[in-house]
């Protein structure tokens, strides 16, 4: 049996290696899922209506508001896929879809499309945190959008501005200023939330803690190591909440 | 030829005709008042000139030019856009930028695409800023130019607001009840603001509740009832002698 002291320095060294792992996956996320989430807003607030003219000319020609007419007004079909995907990826758990992205493709094509070592089981986790991510920041950009008054767009299309113009040089500020709390809630979550890729076995910090249990490194039977890994989340958190107040700080030279 | 024309323009909202045809022609440098009881369809019509709702029919022509009816697209609605400048009720200063970027953010973007921008950047961008100091001493905000909106109180961004939309030197300049979000003893202010800017080159429109700055400033009145010119002359035969009962009966409610 060796001594806490002797375990200390090889649990320290493993657990490090595994937490890169983590910030590794923490920040392609992050880097994937920003603009990803804002495309995908974009799409669920699409007000592209194909029918719209059809059901107009119906009406028109019939004097009739019927449900056919309401509902080629109201049918917007790139929101509504776009919707349905957000709805599934966030209404299903990130773990199920990481063993779905992880595993579905071996099961069809035969053969694992991830390879089978460390970096294929990151890959998939990539995909599987950018896609999930993107959803739920989509929802927060949308409503950071979604919160700008009228005024603002009217403001700057009166003065002669282009929706590009206006979006990136009058919105997109003040979008920003509105959505860092609950985008600062979900990046906190997210910094947790890698721990569920061990699930596929990618040898983030909870599956490095967990080695030691079974035996790793000559150490087996410990349990510490894995509750130790607690204090680098809340490291981590602890630098990440710093960050989102000192861009709060930045942005509160004006209200919005 | 008058510098704009308002011929039968109407507008409904799907079956609630708000502008039931709506003719006038203003003179260059003339002011106009623009009387109405609430839901009279005032401010569609200052946003049908404006652009920001497309009249159904009628006609709008500026120096002759007709503006409605033809193709549309974003850079053709901005073109018609220019001819007209809009003051809100509710100001809508872009809070992430000083008064004096609120007033000069519009013209530094439209001026970069000015073919000679790449050339002439510096000059015309001091052209820009000189001419917007020059506006803001002109609504008495010299001092302010480096404040924010938000340490302003509602008059002061009310003037702000009559400088931006000076700032492109509009062809008509149209006030939507400018004062009506302001404390009683800041509508002087403003009010006092657009008085001076009654020149002999400057077109207004101003819809107010304000009778006794409308009937010193306006040229001409217009008293609109349920989306129709009801009453309209000069501010002192509508004011002194209103010839449709409706006008007497609004003017009643407003007798001091
Ligand atoms: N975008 C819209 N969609 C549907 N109805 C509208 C829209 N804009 C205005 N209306 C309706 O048109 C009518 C006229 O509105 P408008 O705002 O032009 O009146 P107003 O004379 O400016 O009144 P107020 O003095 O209250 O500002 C109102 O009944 C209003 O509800
Ligand atoms: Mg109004």
């Amino acid at each position: 049996m060796s001594t806490l002291a002797s375990q200390f320095p090889i649990v320290v060294r493993s657990l490090n290696l595994g937490f890169l792992q983590s910030l590794r996956l923490f920040f392609v996320t992050l880097i994937g899922a920003l603009p990803l989430g804002l495309l995908i807003s974009f799409g669920s607030m699409s007000a592209w209506a194909p029918l719209a003219k059809l059901g107009l000319r119906k009406r028109a020609a019939t004097g009739k508001k019927t449900r056919f007419t309401k509902f080629c007004a109201e049918f917007r079909p790139i929101s509504l896929i776009v919707r349905v995907i957000v709805w599934i990826f966030r209404g299903t758990p990130l773990m199920l879809q990481l063993l779905i992205i992880f595993y579905f493709p071996g099961l069809v094509w035969g053969n694992n499309v991830w390879g089978s070592g460390e970096a294929g089981r990151f890959a998939a986790s990539c995909i599987a945190f950018v896609i999930n991510y993107a959803c739920y920041f989509s929802e927060i950009y949308r409503g950071g959008i979604e919160g700008i008054p009228r005024g603002q767009y009217e403001a700057g299309q009166v003065l002669g501005m282009k929706h590009s113009q206006i979006f990136r040089r009058v919105v997109l500020l003040q979008v920003v200023k509105r959505i860092i709390p609950p985008m600062g809630n979900e990046i906190i979550t997210l910094v947790k939330d890698t721990s569920l890729a061990r699930i596929i076995a990618l040898q983030e910090i909870i599956w490095a803690g967990q080695a030691f249990m079974k035996g790793s490194h000559g150490i087996s039977g410990a349990i510490w190591p894995l509750f130790f890994t607690g204090v680098y989340y809340l490291v981590f958190t602890g630098i990440v909440t710093l960050i989102l107040g000192a861009v709060e700080k930045k942005l509160g030279y004006f209200k919005a | 030829m008058s510098l704009l024309e308002v011929c039968d323009l109407k507008k409904s909202f799907d079956k609630l005709h708000v502008l039931k045809g709506i003719s006038f022609s203003l003179e260059k440098g003339e002011v106009l008042a623009i009387l109405g009881a609430s839901g009279s369809g005032k401010t569609t019509l200052l946003r049908c000139l404006n652009f920001l709702e497309t009249a159904d029919s009628g006609s709008i022509k500026v120096n002759g030019e007709e503006l409605l009816g033809g193709k549309i697209n974003q850079e053709i609605l901005r073109k018609k856009r220019l001819h007209f400048g809009l003051v809100f009720q509710s100001f809508n200063l872009f809070p992430q930028y000083t008064v004096l970027k609120n007033v000069t953010l519009a013209h530094e973007l439209l001026a970069s695409e000015r073919p000679d921008y790449k050339a002439r950047k510096k000059e015309i961008l001091s052209e820009i800023n000189e001419n917007a100091l020059a506006l803001l001493e002109r609504v008495g905000l010299s001092d302010k130019k480096d404040a924010y909106p938000h340490q302003l109180s509602g008059g002061p961004c009310q003037r702000v607001a009559i400088a931006r939309a000076l700032a492109l030197s509009p062809d008509v300049l149209c006030f939507d009840e400018p004062t009506s979000a302001l404390d009683p003893n800041l509508t002087g202010e403003v009010l006092k603001v657009i008085r001076s800017l009654k020149t002999s080159d400057r077109t207004m429109i101003v819809v107010t509740h304000e009778m006794e700055f409308a009937h010193s400033v306006a040229d001409k009145v217009i008293f609109m009832a349920n989306g129709r010119i009801e009453e309209e002359g000069t501010a002192d035969e509508v004011f002194k002698n209103p010839k449709s009962p409706l006008t007497r009966e609004f003017f009643k409610s407003f007798r001091f």
